[in-house]
């Protein structure tokens, strides 16, 4: 642990999403319906100096054990974000990202064509494939594919 | 299979299993053969969209099997879609029907209302999205004209960026042993990202370089709006142009397909040749809407 990663406390127990993108961080927590109405203490850290990425953002909630499943998609974005499950102030489990094979609702599509921005009572969804180091979504609907996620998320 | 929304949600089996029902409904299709296989089922067709060929190919294709058709016109349709969603349209058309024959404006709509039916949902066009029975029909044209498709030298001309004819044509045809020749103005070619993703044996060309040597040339129109101006149009389009000149290059067995409505990129002196198949294909429409049908009805 470097000297600047102390800025921020250690925390008991909880969740420490590690090495995202240098920049998003605010739309992880987006990702993760993490909001004002959002009662545990997270803490977020910006382009902290990083050995392996440059520079780098992080995110700490405490007292919340995020599921996998939620933790995941932020791979759409912050492929490379590294997940530390704490526990008595220690990392008890930790792991890389996995993008999801599908999401829903999370993505927004950007054809104006599409029935998925259409008034219609319908949810965006999105299959999820690696192109290289690119994560790249294909919509279910009209097929449209993008890269870059991060200018789509809703 | 239950509905019948994108080309590639089938796969060569699927394909190969329509076809072959097709076949055998041709003489249905001809009147030479009665058939009341869908006795008692009804088929809705909702046409989002004014379509005059697509929709009488299907209306005949389930009146011919013995079924009977309800018709919601493009006007009725669009002061439905200004009231209500697709999805409660769909809710509620699916309790008076058998299946649903749906045109729509939107990409995905089609999908969209296959999730929303109690019934299945046939796809006859969304928008710029897919076509997949023009796509079986146009299959079945080549391999009833010329006896199979595996083997075939097939060349695209026209609009390979914007037509979604082609893009579902070259995505079947890719399941099949044939090699694509991609002929087309600068400005209309295939988009790169699409190329890339399709397998297969595909280069381009020019028309003459191959004409002599292809089996299939599917031609398609090329609109004018695509083009700066009126000039430009005319000097591009000219050199893709199907004339007396080039059946004479072709093969003796070899024939010109096109989805139609064509404007001019085929003269009509070749209608005359025996080349010239895009009638027949026409025709063909209507038994492999037949099969289509008795697929997801039976
Ligand atoms: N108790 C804690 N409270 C808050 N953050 C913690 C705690 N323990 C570790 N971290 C943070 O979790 C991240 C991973 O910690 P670790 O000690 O595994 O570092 P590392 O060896 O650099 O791991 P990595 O190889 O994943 O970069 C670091 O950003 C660290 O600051
Ligand atoms: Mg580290
Ligand atoms: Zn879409």
């Amino acid at each position: 642990m470097t000297e600047r990663e102390l800025v921020i406390s250690k925390i008991r127990e909880g969740t420490v999403i590690d090495h995202i993108n240098a920049g998003k961080a605010l739309l992880v927590l987006k990702i993760l319906g993490i909001d004002e109405k959002t009662r545990e203490t997270v803490s977020l850290a910006m382009n902290v100096p990083s050995r392996k990425m440059g520079k780098k953002d992080i995110v700490k909630v405490e007292g919340l054990f995020i599921s996998e499943e939620k933790l995941n998609k932020i791979a759409l974005i912050a492929p490379n974000a590294t997940i530390n499950l704490v526990r008595e102030y220690r990392i008890e489990k930790k792991f890389k990202v996995k993008p999801p094979e599908v999401v829903r609702g999370i993505l927004k599509c950007p054809n104006r064509m599409c029935i998925s921005n259409a008034r219609e009572p319908v949810e965006s969804i999105f299959y999820i494939s690696l192109k290289g180091n690119e994560v790249v979504a294909k919509c279910h609907y009209c097929g449209r594919k993008i890269s870059d996620l991060a200018k789509f998320i809703i | 299979m239950r509905h019948l929304i994108s080309i590639e949600d089938l796969n060569k089996d699927d394909i190969i299993r329509i076809l072959n029902k097709s076949e055998e409904f041709e003489d249905v299709a001809l009147g030479k053969r009665r058939s009341r296989i869908l006795e008692g089922k009804i088929l809705a067709n909702l046409f989002f969209e004014p379509s005059t060929r697509t929709r009488m190919s299907f209306e005949t294709a389930m009146k011919k099997l013995g079924g009977e058709v309800i018709n919601v016109s493009a006007q009725e349709a669009s002061s439905i879609a200004k009231g209500e969603t697709l999805a409660d349209t769909i809710k509620v058309v699916s309790n008076y029907c058998d299946a649903i024959v749906i045109r729509h404006p939107l990409e995905g709509a089609a999908r969209f209302a296959s999730e929303h039916s109690r019934v299945p949902v046939i796809n006859a066009g969304d928008g710029a999205g897919q076509h997949p029975t023009q796509t079986l029909l146009d299959l079945y044209t080549i391999k009833k004209e010329i006896g199979r498709i595996d083997g075939l030298k097939i060349a695209l001309v026209g609009d390979l960026k914007y037509s979604r004819t082609i893009h579902s044509l070259i995505k079947a045809l890719t399941l099949f042993e044939t090699k694509i020749y991609l002929v087309s103005p600068p400005v209309l070619e295939l988009p790169k990202e699409f190329l890339e993703e399709l397998g297969g044996d595909i280069e381009k060309a020019e028309l003459d370089q191959i004409v002599g040597d292809v089996d299939v040339i599917y031609v398609t129109r090329i609109q004018k709006e695509r083009f700066l101006d009126e000039e430009e149009y005319r000097k591009v389009t000219g050199s893709y142009k199907i004339t007396l000149e080039t059946v004479k290059k072709m093969k003796e067995s070899a024939i010109i397909l096109h989805p139609l409505p064509r404007v001019d990129e085929i003269a009509v002196e070749v209608d005359y040749t025996k080349q010239a198949k895009y009638f027949k294909q026409a025709f063909y429409g209507v038994p492999v809407r037949m099969a289509i049908l008795t697929e997801v009805m039976l």
